[in-house]
């Protein structure tokens, strides 16, 4: 019976691991809830239970005995698609019955310690040369191509920055979008771009939350009616930093 | 000229974008690949003058069922795919243009925007779901056919 209860306990804590880890970096909730389920199914648990937010998760396995229940709470989200596709790897893994449940654990474990990312200089970079080459999808002219490519690089400079110093998205989101509106008010008056409203809107695409919006709406569509919402709260308030740092360029330069 | 443009510049903001979500090295070229094909399309449509919603459906429904076959070919998740490749389409511009008038006081023009913006994401949100449902139905059909075998 004590064997029982403790056995159940693990599954519920190897599906809360893996449930956090791709929830934080940026995976889908009906994925998550899928993977937790095929987790606690796989180790014998047939009956299992989810409620998935992007701010936590409530898991509960039914069994003979009374029914156990566990929460993690989840803090901060960023966007990490390749710790996404390991966490999907080791519960195929787990599937397969390839990995005992310590195994399977202490896999998470490493995996949710790790920091395994691009270099912050190859990371500019990328934002740089994808502000330039949104101002050219929009129709922007090639002369504000190195403009857009210098503001849309110190904006993203600027957001990695603040984020480590103030640990309040909102506030670092509206202090880089402010220099990149800076730069850009700076350029045009020098001469050295032509239209500003199309160098802002291609440097500020970085920032912008367009995965949020889009997974916010999927998710109300799917049902999940409380990610949903919170996704679209998150979503508007960057969007609105990113309006008010602008504005406030704008409307006093 | 302004093609071949659209398509480097489509390819190379994808492949970029997978970077920043830190994709897996070797999905960035596919993702970017995703991309490119997802706003063609999108472009092609829009500049044959048909309705941006509709081509905005369009190009993300192409979107996921490419990227739904990526998914396949080399078995890990679809959104590694799907993410970089709706990112052109996302209406960022839109709502960066209606934040702004609602704080210069232009209230109706900035309601407008903001309409318009919602439709376009959610617009996308449908295509991705449409082929999410199609994948549904398809695999669902084939797995009760080998069952009646």
């Amino acid at each position: 019976m004590e064997n029982q209860t403790s056995y159940a306990y693990d599954i519920i804590q190897v599906c809360l691991l893996a449930g956090k880890v791709m929830l934080q970096n940026g995976g889908e909730t009906y994925r998550v809830e899928d993977t937790m389920t095929r987790i606690a199914d796989a180790y014998g648990a047939a009956q299992s239970n989810s409620y998935v937010t992007p701010t936590g998760i409530i898991f509960s396995i039914e069994g003979p005995e009374p029914s156990k229940t566990q929460l993690i709470r989840i803090s901060d989200r960023t966007t990490d698609l390749d710790k996404v596709t390991k966490v999907n790897s080791i519960s195929r893994r787990i599937s397969s019955g390839d990995l005992s449940i310590q195994d399977a654990y202490n896999e998470l474990d490493r995996l949710d310690k790790m920091t395994e990312r691009y270099t912050f200089p190859k990371q500019l970079i990328a934002a740089a040369v994808a502000s330039g080459c949104f101002l050219i999808m929009f129709e922007g002219q090639w002369n504000d191509f190195v403009p857009a490519v210098i503001a849309g690089g110190g904006g993203f400079f600027s957001v990695t920055l603040f984020n480590r110093l103030v640990p309040i998205k909102f506030f670092s989101e509206f202090l880089a979008s402010f220099i990149i509106g800076l730069f850009a008010v700076l350029f045009v008056t020098l001469g050295f771009g032509e239209q500003l409203d199309k160098i802002i809107i291609g440097s500020v695409m970085p920032l912008v939350p367009g995965l949020l919006i889009t997974n916010a709406v999927r998710d109300l569509m799917a049902g999940h009616l409380i990610s949903g919402l919170s996704k679209g709260a998150e979503a508007f308030l960057t969007a609105f930093a990113i309006g008010a740092g602008i504005a406030l360029v704008v409307s006093f330069l | 000229m302004t093609f071949i443009a659209q398509i480097l510049t489509s390819f190379v903001a994808s492949a970029a974008f997978g970077l920043l979500f830190n994709a897996p090295k070797s999905s960035l070229i596919k993702g970017g690949f995703v991309g490119m094909c997802g706003w063609m399309i999108y472009y092609v449509m829009e500049a044959s003058g048909i309705d941006v919603v509709i081509a905005t459906v369009t190009a993300s429904f192409f979107i996921a069922v490419i990227s739904q076959v990526f998914a396949k070919m080399y078995r890990t998740p679809v959104i590694i795919f799907s993410v970089a490749g709706i990112i052109p389409l996302v209406p960022g511009g839109l709502a960066y243009d209606a934040m702004r008038n609602f704080v210069q006081n232009d209230y109706n023009s900035a309601i407008n925007l903001a309409a318009k913006a919602f439709m376009i994401s959610g617009s996308i949100a449908v295509g991705l779901v449409f082929s999410e449902v199609i994948n549904q139905i398809i695999r669902h059909s084939t797995l009760t056919r080998h069952q009646k075998q």
